[in-house]
């Protein structure tokens, strides 16, 4: 406290330096840990540092990137990694959208509903990933025995050793946890839409459909255009999810680029290389998103 | 349809809620009856066997303590430093302002593998291998973006009128922010430090990578990684009663602050 400061010496400007102060901590933590790191993972892409250079650099021009062209695993694992973004990521909208259109209509239990669906969202995807390893194995899996009850199934299935079933599996559990974000966004949106712009379509004689395509849709893009891009981002770079549950196996057929960039850097301790492959995600991302954004915003502005 | 729509909430409940009730259930069975072929629906003698032998094989207590410390922390440094830059880029007009949230934004989007490796090389050179703060930092930084985008929107809503009021009873910057502007957000700082901290108790790829002492492992990696600690058989007891233990504060936390989380969430991604 600057005791016995008279009112007439108040700060009116402060100096400019004074301003940036406030920036120093917040721009030193993220020159450390994000702007360095990416400086870092560029320059290493051009060099060839591992096991077999001694850990020394050495430049390497184009050769990683000549490398990546021609890696069957890293085709592989993009697959792996389309797959499964293009796959959860639809079947949580869909879920999440049907879910904020029922909720929205409610007036009671929304606290509750609310409560419900954070759960999953809130927990730890590596122990979401432990604890649906165990619903689908084989043995002592909660699914086998449920499908086996039921009739559906005669024998359990080892659900987690086939590459189909072993995605599959891996997207459920990525649904169970995500579509509450989506449901959130969703029901945020829903209730941002006035509710005259109803009253007009009704007076104008529209069902529920003409209500949902003309005024719940073109209003609810902005909010869709969020959770997509979020959820789509966060689905490529999947990481602990596949760790935990398949390892990427069996057979490498769920390993996404992140697990294998991991692997390249940690295991095969293939810095260069793994650098390059890590540029490589973050070029494919930027074209999705970019994509994505020319896609939804287009079709937002034409809607409005 | 509105019965059906109803169904439908009903049954996504269900839905949500089995998973985590299961392994409630089964992490109160026997190890004799969890082995059972079909499993029994509800355990026929509820027993805190699997607690126990967890909490005695693995140092449990040990992974809370250092998730509640590594959260904690990340969670104060990221907000503090957030909200100080975010109270000037509340401030700011024209380009600059939106060159900087677009830079935000753009981090934000970045998937965290670009920055394992580099970051490994740093916190080993640090000597921070094993340590919190290597994982605190590095949380820290990497929610800023997050964080600093929800406070802007707060910080913006706060009349300017308040802060010049506060200049001619002579306070300054600092005491400004303190004393009239943080009281003001309160809820939003709430809601980002609830959510960057809930952020940094489930993260496992740093941690995996940082931690590699079982004592200083946090709660998210060590039940992670609980099923490969053991070489011959998985006691899916223990496992069951690790998943509950590490779910349990979230839990707690979703229920105590449910409409924080999701206004942090819905106002984050929408402005």
């Amino acid at each position: 406290m600057t005791v016995g400061s008279s009112p007439s010496s108040v700060p009116t400007s402060i100096p400019r330096w004074a301003r940036l102060a406030w920036f120093v901590p917040g721009f030193l933590l993220l020159l450390a840990v994000v702007c360095y790191p990416i400086l870092r993972t560029i320059f290493l892409s051009f060099t060839h540092e591992s096991l077999a250079t001694g850990f020394q650099p050495e430049f390497a021009a184009f050769d990683n990137f000549a490398r990546l062209a021609g890696d069957s695993r890293l085709r592989s694992s993009i697959g792996a990694t389309a797959v499964f973004t293009l796959v959860s990521v639809s079947a949580e909208f869909l879920i999440g959208l049907l879910l904020a259109l029922a909720a929205n209509a409610m007036q009671r239990w929304r606290n509750a509903l609310r409560v419900i669906l954070l759960v999953p969202w809130t927990l730890p995807t590596a122990v979401i990933a432990v604890l649906w390893t165990w619903i689908f194995n084989d043995q002592f899996g909660a699914l086998n025995a449920l499908l086996i009850r039921a009739g559906i199934l005669s024998s359990p299935v080892a659900w987690l050793a086939h590459p189909g079933t072993a995605m599959t599996a891996m997207i459920v559990a990525d649904v169970w946890k995500t579509t509450p974000f989506v449901f959130l966004i969703l029901v945020a949106g829903l209730q941002n839409i006035p509710h005259d712009l109803y009253e007009a379509i009704e007076i104008d004689g529209g069902g529920a459909w003409a209500r949902f395509r003309h005024v719940t849709w073109p209003h609810l893009l902005p909010f869709v255009f969020v959770a997509l891009i979020f959820r789509i981002v966060q689905a490529f770079a999947i990481f602990d999810l596949v760790w935990v549950m398949t390892g990427g196996g069996p057979g490498g057929s769920t390993e996404t680029i992140s697990v294998y960039t991991y692997q390249t850097y940690m295991r095969y301790l293939d810095f260069g290389y793994g650098a390059s492959l890590a540029v490589a995600t973050v070029v494919i991302l930027a074209i999705t998103a970019g994509l994505l954004y020319r896609l939804l915003v287009k079709k937002y502005e034409s809607a409005l | 349809m509105k019965v059906l729509s109803k169904l439908f909430l009903v049954v996504c409940c269900a839905a949500a809620m089995a998973p985590v009730g299961w392994h409630a259930i089964s992490s109160v069975k026997s190890p004799s009856e969890i082995a059972l072929i079909p499993p029994t629906l509800l355990p026929r003698e509820p027993t805190p066997v699997n607690y126990q032998e967890l909490f005695r094989r693995r140092p449990v207590f040990r992974y809370y303590v250092n998730s509640l410390a590594i959260a904690t922390m990340s969670s104060v440094v990221c907000v503090f430093s957030a909200s100080l830059i975010a109270y000037r880029l509340a401030r700011i007009r024209g380009r600059l302002r939106s060159v900087i949230r677009a830079a935000l934004l753009a981090i934000a989007f970045f998937p965290p593998i670009i920055f394992l490796f580099p970051l490994f090389e740093l916190v080993r050179h640090a000597g921070l291998v094993n340590h919190p703060w290597g994982l605190i930092l590095t949380y820290a930084a990497l929610n800023l973006p997050f964080a600093i985008w929800l406070l802007t929107g707060s910080f913006e809503q706060i009349p300017i009128e308040l802060e010049e009021a506060a200049a001619i009873d002579g306070l300054t910057g600092l005491q400004t922010y303190r004393m009239v502007i943080l009281p003001l957000a309160m809820p939003v700082v709430i809601s980002a430090s609830i959510l960057v901290f809930i952020f940094s108790w489930n993260e496992f790829m740093f941690a995996l990578t940082f931690m590699n002492m079982e004592s200083q492992k946090t709660l998210t990696l060590g039940v992670a990684t609980l099923s490969g600690a053991f070489a011959y058989e998985i006691p899916w007891g223990q496992i069951a009663a690790g998943v509950i233990v590490s779910a349990a504060p979230l839990v707690i936390l979703v229920i105590l602050f449910q409409r924080r989380i999701v206004a942090g969430l819905t106002a984050g991604s929408v402005k």
